[in-house]
């Protein structure tokens, strides 16, 4: 018996599929759509095939979970999954579809608890009822918003046409604002059946009540001393929060009883937008999703397109010297990251600003080179289909960097050189000396926001979070994408899955990234010359199908759930353009992760999980 | 203080002798106020989006805005004198963002760092997303880009500062906070179906009652749009058969009209050529 369940973790997609189709002949079909891939299953089975899946073919791993509208297609909503082996292997992609009257699907957080938010998301934007949540509320928007907006036939105040470009701008030209065609001159849309009187704003006791906070909370503790919990708001404006995040914590004297992360500070509505915009268009979204590495974020997305666009005709991928330009930039990326999260871990644990201003002198260095490159510092909007924007310059020469009135001139591959092979290794020996063995930062980070490995896993947690806590995942290695396959380097892992191991993981990450760019530099000036700018990258013509492209970011997996359902001659715009944000499903381990600590510790905690709000709430 | 620092402040006809000049100095009361006042702008410490990356990248070393006068941001609005709004508002966030601006103290600034605080930015569309802090805050600087860049987001500041230079107390729309009483706070919107700003609720109460008789709640009927290019060809047209008379518009103008007439003309054809097979 142990050798058949062996046996089948290690089947390949094909014959899970097989194996799962004679099980349940009933329950399951293969996804026959042109383009699309995996099963489908009747939700009443979900449950089961969900364990099976789990437990028997060893897919442990959900790493998304998203809907789907297809009105006017096929007027169904579908409910997409994908479930991964941390031994690493592509996606099992499953599906559940349901009325759009009443969606209705079990959950599967009794399965993969990581599947909590996402599924919070889903009702959210897409209003599905998933049977069985343990806690089903609006998580990006507020209780009490009108709609959910995620369907096809929502439209939001600002609504203009279903697809860029809109006529009226080109070719027309005609240019005006789209306040004026508002009333209230805002960007509201209140529903025709709006009753002033009663309104109040239910979001805050919803949530309050969530908490079990709505009565009295008064405990007898054992000694039968009668105290009263404490509800704190860190947030959303707080400076440890990284952003405009916040948590509701109760404490029961300093010590945390529960916390609630709350979020949607900064919904930007990049997935709605992303509906909207064409193929190219969402490339500079992408940027402005995790803005601190736009380019790995470029990279996700291209990686999705291009699966799409490899289905149609024209495609060529891209050249050898554009994949070592995008493994180059997306290895700095990783160090900038890294280098302003370290940082901001130590400025939490209340070295105020001198280690985060020491990084942040590299990351500067790094930014200069992103600028001469791509022209921006930050949202680089590099990556293009099947290519990159452009090769890099021979000289980062910038008016920008006005220094004693002399600009900066250097040649592009010394200026590298010389960051890969002294710079970058100096300063992280020397902010190795000064940091890692200092007394106070292991006082406050060992054995504080232990995640044991099993529940990393369960809770869907990726990147450096996962890694600490001893489960050597990277899709770098489980998944290879771009040139990885023929590069040497080592995925670290920790072993306690506490704060102090996703800061050893980190820095040892950044010294492995240093190591891949040595050896990116030689390829670099052997493949001098090539193209790297391909026509398909601003005018793809992608083919009606589905790609799910990730890729490891500084963060963690960052996946792009892409579907494509126009025509080729048509409109190119993505039907569902969903992104799976490594520091959203991250958070799903926060709570569990602070309770028992003291509040100081819990901005560490935070601080060690490394989030960035414009991925959390998109 | 540095001596150039006094002679700076000097605001009067009365001389002061040239050996003085470092330690006094005769000053008008505006002067002086400005002076201090734009000499030590605190700016909360708030980030809102990709925006405030940068604004943590002009506040630390390399751009480093202590050297204006922004000594330190602090975390809590009373201390702090300058908002600067770094990034995406969206309706959720603007609830406590007006909140923290109520708590500052006056006299009190706010800058709208980057596109998304100034007016909507990428996300404008977005249905969380409020097109630019300025509907519901009044804003003195806003920062174009995004994001702007350090260098454009200290000329922002250095514009505020000169801005505060330009304020007299006499003035009472200048510095509003010299008035009689307390000063209002704004009001801090709500969150129902879509936000409530307080100051609309009756133009939302009319409307919602016109909607209740089936008129279209909210949508503002536009003038027909005019397109400039056609009203342009007509005058082009007059322009030729009085060869050149005075009302027509000038040569450059019209050729680079007809250039993009011809333009559309041909993308028209290609449309209707593309549709035909
Ligand atoms: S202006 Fe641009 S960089 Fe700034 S917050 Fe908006 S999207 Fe981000």
């Amino acid at each position: 018996m142990m050798d058949v369940v062996a046996d089948k973790t290690q089947l390949d997609i094909s014959a899970s599929i097989e194996l799962l189709r004679e099980r349940w002949p009933d329950a399951i079909s293969h996804d026959n759509r042109d383009g699309f891939s995996g099963i489908i299953v009747d939700p009443a089975q979900l449950d089961d095939v969900a364990l099976a899946i789990r437990d028997e073919l060893g897919f442990d791993y959900l790493s998304s979970v998203t809907g789907v509208d297809y009105l006017g297609i096929a007027d169904h909503m579908e409910v997409v999954y994908h479930a991964c082996r941390t031994s690493g292997g592509p996606a099992l992609v499953f599906k559940a579809q349901t009325g759009r009257d009443d969606p209705r699907v079990p959950s599967l957080v009794s399965v993969w608890p990581g599947a909590d938010f996402q599924e919070r998301e889903a009702y959210d934007l897409y209003g599905i009822h998933f049977d069985g949540h343990p806690d089903l509320r609006r998580i990006l928007l507020w209780d009490g918003f009108d709609g959910h907006p995620l369907r096809k036939d929502w439209q939001e105040a600002y609504f203009e046409e279903e697809h860029k470009p809109f006529d009226s701008r080109w070719p027309g030209g005609q240019v005006y604002r789209a306040e004026e065609k508002n009333v209230f001159g805002k960007n509201v849309r209140y529903p025709d059946d709006l009753d002033l009187g009663r309104l109040n704003d239910v979001s805050e006791s919803d949530l309050y009540q969530g908490l079990g906070l709505g009565v009295d909370v008064q405990a007898l503790d054992s000694d039968g001393l009668r105290t009263d919990r404490l509800v704190v708001n860190l947030g959303p404006h707080h400076p440890s929060t990284h952003g405009v995040f916040r948590m509701v914590v109760t404490l029961d004297g300093e010590t945390i009883a529960s916390l609630d992360p709350v979020m949607g500070y900064l919904h930007r509505n990049h997935e709605k937008i992303g509906e909207r915009n064409s193929f190219l268009h969402n490339m500079p979204f992408t940027d402005r999703l995790d803005y601190i590495s736009s380019m790995s974020n470029n990279l996700g997305y291209a990686l999705a397109v291009e699966q799409l666009l490899s289905q149609g005709a024209r495609y060529s991928p891209p050249t050898y010297r554009a994949e070592c330009l995008r493994v180059l930039m997306v290895e700095l990326t990783r160090i900038v990251n890294h280098l302003w999260s370290l940082g901001f871990l130590l400025n939490d644990l209340g070295a105020f600003f001198t280690p985060m201003l020491y990084a942040n002198n590299e990351r500067e260095k790094i930014l200069d080179f992103f600028e001469a490159t791509s022209g921006s510092r930050l949202m680089c909007n590099y990556m293009r289909f099947a290519g990159v924007y452009r090769d890099i310059p021979e000289r980062i020469r910038s008016v920008a960097n006005l220094v004693n009135d002399k600009v900066r001139d250097y040649n592009t591959m010394d200026y590298l050189t010389e960051m890969v092979n002294e710079r970058l290794p100096r300063f992280l020996d020397e902010y190795d000396t000064l940091l890692t063995r200092n007394e106070i930062l292991r006082e406050r980070t060992v054995g504080v926001g232990v995640l044991l490995a099993e529940d990393a896993i369960a809770l869907s947690t990726c990147g450096p979070l996962l890694r600490a806590s001893g489960v050597p995942y990277d899709v770098r290695r489980a998944d290879p994408y771009s040139i990885y396959p023929e590069l040497d380097f080592n995925i670290p892992a920790g072993k306690n899955g506490d704060i102090y191991d996703r800061f050893l993981v980190r820095f040892q990450e950044m010294r492995e990234s240093v190591r891949i760019l040595k050896q990116i530099l030689p390829r670099l000036e052997q493949s001098q010359g090539e193209a790297v700018v391909t026509k398909i990258g601003h005018t793809p013509r992608v083919p009606v199908g589905e790609a799910y492209g990730r890729v490891e970011n500084p963060k963690g997996e960052l996946g792009y759930y892409v579907v494509s359902e126009g025509d080729p001659k048509g409109p190119q715009n993505p039907w569902r353009y969903h992104v799976r944000a490594p520091s959203f499903i991250n958070l799903t381990a926060l709570g569990p992760m602070c309770v028992g600590h003291k509040v100081a510790d819990v901005v560490t905690i935070l601080g060690s999980i490394d989030i960035v709000l414009g991925e959390t709430d998109r | 203080m540095a001596q150039t620092d006094l002679r700076a402040l000097q605001d009067t006809e009365f001389p002061v002798p040239e050996e003085l000049q470092a330690n006094i100095a005769i000053t008008s009361l505006d002067k002086i106020y400005n002076w201090s006042r734009r000499s030590s702008m605190w700016p909360l410490l708030f980030g809102l989006a990709c925006c405030a990356i940068e604004m943590i990248g002009t506040a630390a070393s390399r751009f480093d805005f202590s050297r204006f006068g922004f000594e330190v941001m602090r975390g809590s609005p009373r201390q702090s004198d300058l908002m600067i709004v770094s990034g995406t508002v969206t309706k959720k966030m603007i609830v406590p963002i007006v909140r923290l601006y109520n708590q500052m103290p006056e006299p009190k600034y706010v800058l709208a760092m980057g596109a998304c605080a100034s007016g909507g930015g990428p996300f404008k569309e977005g249905y969380n997303v409020v097109s630019g802090v300025d509907k519901y805050l009044p804003v003195d600087v806003y920062v174009p880009g995004c994001p702007p860049t350090p260098q454009a987001l200290l000329y922002g500041m250095i514009t505020l500062q000169k801005k505060i230079d330009g304020q007299s107390l006499a003035n009472l729309d200048d510095v509003p906070w010299y008035g009689v009483g307390p000063s209002e706070p704004t009001p801090v919107p709500v969150l129902g179906p879509d936000i409530i700003d307080p100051r609309q609720m009756e133009l939302i109460r009319e409307q919602a009652q016109q909607a209740a008789l089936e008129a279209p709640f909210g949508a503002r009927e536009l003038p027909a749009w005019v397109n400039p290019a056609e009203v342009a060809q007509e005058t082009t047209v007059v322009e030729e058969t009085q060869d050149g008379a005075e009302d027509g518009i000038d040569p450059a103008t019209a050729a680079r009209i007809r250039k993009r007439e011809e333009a559309m003309a041909r993308l028209a054809a290609r449309r209707a050529a593309k549709g035909g097979q």
